[in-house]
């Protein structure tokens, strides 16, 4: 072996260490502990482990509260999800605008959320949700619009929540797709604008392609980051109201940290697991097809 | 005409939304420094009518705020600290130290960033616990010492150093630890900052892990003990918003110091390939 790669491996070898330990080893682990019926009783005496194989899963299929953790935080992911990159585009493109001045000044404003402590600025907006002397309810009463009782009502709790992560997210995507929007090359924009492109064509046939990757990168950071839904409803709804705004990661701290079904959580957190993987694979092929239909062979710029 | 026109309505858009986005950070500072009761007033109040401090001193004298406020900056900046060193010394490695296994590795770490951190949660718990570490400042460290995505950063960055600038220093006979210190670590520096400000950012936010390892609230970091005061004193708007302030503001001093290297790393990361 030479030095160089001796050098390598005792460089590599405290990250790899502590990567094991304490993220490969829990991740194999929870796998394991999902095939058993580890719970309180296991805590206070190991010999009370017993393994149960996929019951734990059979028994996440037909419990109510775990498809309502799962309806809830797909619809965030559905909803919110194409909303945070809708807005995150927008703010891109109007940092894009030619003719804005104090661009970094804006930039600045609109990333600030992203670096907040989620844990504060979720307190802050539970004040601000107050259905009687809440700042939204007050604007939206000089407007005219009826009092709404944003976190006690269940069909208005998980569209706060939506609310609160837009506002919260939009800045961190915004940031990637202005770096996109960078490396589209200007010749693209003039010959669109020869050909007599209007601003919506331009926008059509040479933006929205040439973001295929950005919005590949975008769709499933924001996607993974959605499934993991958690501290928002912890903070402002503790899941209600009547298990409104109730999801899979909060589903799971509550199997896990409060009544000690180990065992249980755990299987929980696989499926959510194997949701993250699906979709992000299933992200990746529907990009690259609709990529082959925007840009047949040889037809990419 | 029609180009100014443009112009304005650019501008005109962009405060708009400038001011929707600063609007629930504004209105916290402002209710933080309101006399008790006010920031539930109806109408509306956006500025305090006497701004006071009592807030804050409540929460500092009464609530020991200060605490927790050390252990939230001792535990971000000792993660800080290790997440830089060892995120370095692998991410450099990967990039410029080959050693048998080296791509398959990488490609396994890859495959790790899809993973998240709450599927580990409950066996790490078991883990933590089965150490001693439940209720220790270290059980609240341990999972945020390595991280995938600090290595991808930095093996990205360290890439970019041209081989000949090593070689040169090994010809001179430097051993590699010397050459990682003196001539690659100095060209990472960037990259450095960018991997400090995403750690610290990270660990001060970070609420999920350190709620479920500390137990005794004398040792809650800020924003563990910001959900319990708002469970104590609900009705304490005023009080409530300045504990949210004092969370916030260290992170948004550090982020408006550094913004620079922070949005660098952002771009960069997902510019890959």
């Amino acid at each position: 072996m030479t030095t160089r790669s001796r050098a390598g491996l005792l460089f590599v070898a405290p990250a790899l260490t502590l990567l094991a330990i304490f993220f490969l080893g829990p991740v194999v682990a929870a796998l394991l502990l999902a095939a058993t019926d580890f719970d309180v009783y296991t805590i206070a005496d190991l010999r009370h482990l017993r393994l149960v194989g996929l019951d734990n899963f059979r028994r996440l299929l037909g419990d109510p509260r775990v498809q309502r953790a799962f309806a809830n935080t797909l619809w965030f992911v559905v909803v919110a999800g194409p909303l945070s990159i809708g807005v995150s585009l927008a703010a891109a493109l109007l940092l894009n605008a030619t003719a804005l001045r104090g661009r970094a000044v804006f930039r600045t404003i609109f990333f600030l959320p992203v670096v907040t402590t989620l844990v504060a600025v979720a307190v802050v907006w539970r004040y601000l949700y107050h259905p009687r002397h809440g700042l939204l309810n007050q604007l939206l009463g000089a407007l005219g619009v009826s009092p709404i009782d944003w976190l006690g009502d269940p069909a208005w709790a998980l569209p706060a929540l939506a609310l609160l992560a837009v506002w919260k997210n939009f800045g961190f995507n915004m940031l990637v797709f202005v770096a996109g929007l960078q490396a589209i090359p200007d010749r693209l924009y003039e010959a669109a604008r020869l050909d007599g492109a209007g601003w919506w064509a331009r926008f059509r046939h040479v933006t929205v392609p040439m973001l295929a990757p950005t919005f590949l990168f975008v769709g499933v950071i924001t996607t993974i980051g959605y499934l993991q839904l958690f501290a928002e409803p912890y903070v402002m709804t503790q899941g209600g109201p009547a298990d409104a705004t109730l999801s899979v990661v909060l589903l799971m701290y509550e199997e896990g940290f409060r009544w000690w079904n180990l065992g249980y959580g755990s299987a929980l957190a696989f499926v959510l697991l194997a949701c993250i993987v699906v979709l992000s694979v299933a992200q990746l092929a529907l990009q690259r097809r609709s990529l082959a239909i925007e840009a047949p062979a040889g037809g990419r710029p | 005409m029609r180009r100014a026109l443009g112009a304005v309505a650019v501008h005109a858009v962009a405060l708009a939304a400038a001011t929707l986005t600063l609007l629930p950070l504004v209105w916290m500072v402002s209710a933080s420094f309101m006399p008790a009761g006010e920031a539930g007033a109806v109408p509306l109040r956006l500025w305090p009518s006497a701004p006071t401090l009592e807030h804050y001193r409540a929460l500092f004298a009464r609530l020991d705020l200060g605490r927790h406020l050390a252990a939230s900056a001792g535990l971000a900046t000792a993660t800080t600290l290790i997440a830089l060193a060892c995120n370095t010394l692998a991410g450099y490695a990967f990039a410029k130290l080959p050693f048998p296994g080296r791509e398959a590795v990488f490609r396994g770490l890859l495959a790790a960033l899809l993973v998240p951190g709450q599927v580990a949660m409950l066996p790490l718990f078991l883990l933590v616990r089965t150490l001693g570490l439940v209720d220790t400042f270290l059980g609240v460290l341990v999972p945020g010492m390595a991280s995938v995505f600090g290595i991808f950063l930095v093996r990205q960055y360290a890439r970019g150093i041209p081989d000949g600038i090593l070689d040169a220093a090994r010809v001179d006979g430097a051993g590699e630890g010397r050459v990682f210190l003196r001539v690659a670590l100095p060209l990472c520096a960037p990259i450095l900052i960018t991997l400090a400000v995403f750690a610290f950012l990270g660990a001060w936010n970070d609420f999920i892990w350190p709620l479920v390892v500390l137990a005794d609230e004398r040792r809650y970091t800020l924003p563990v003990a910001l959900a319990n005061l708002v469970g104590e004193h609900v009705q304490d708007t005023e009080l409530v918003m300045a504990g949210a302030v004092l969370t916030v503001a260290p992170v948004i001093v550090l982020f408006l110091a550094l913004q620079r290297w922070y949005v660098a790393g952002i771009t960069s990361g997902s510019l890959k390939e």
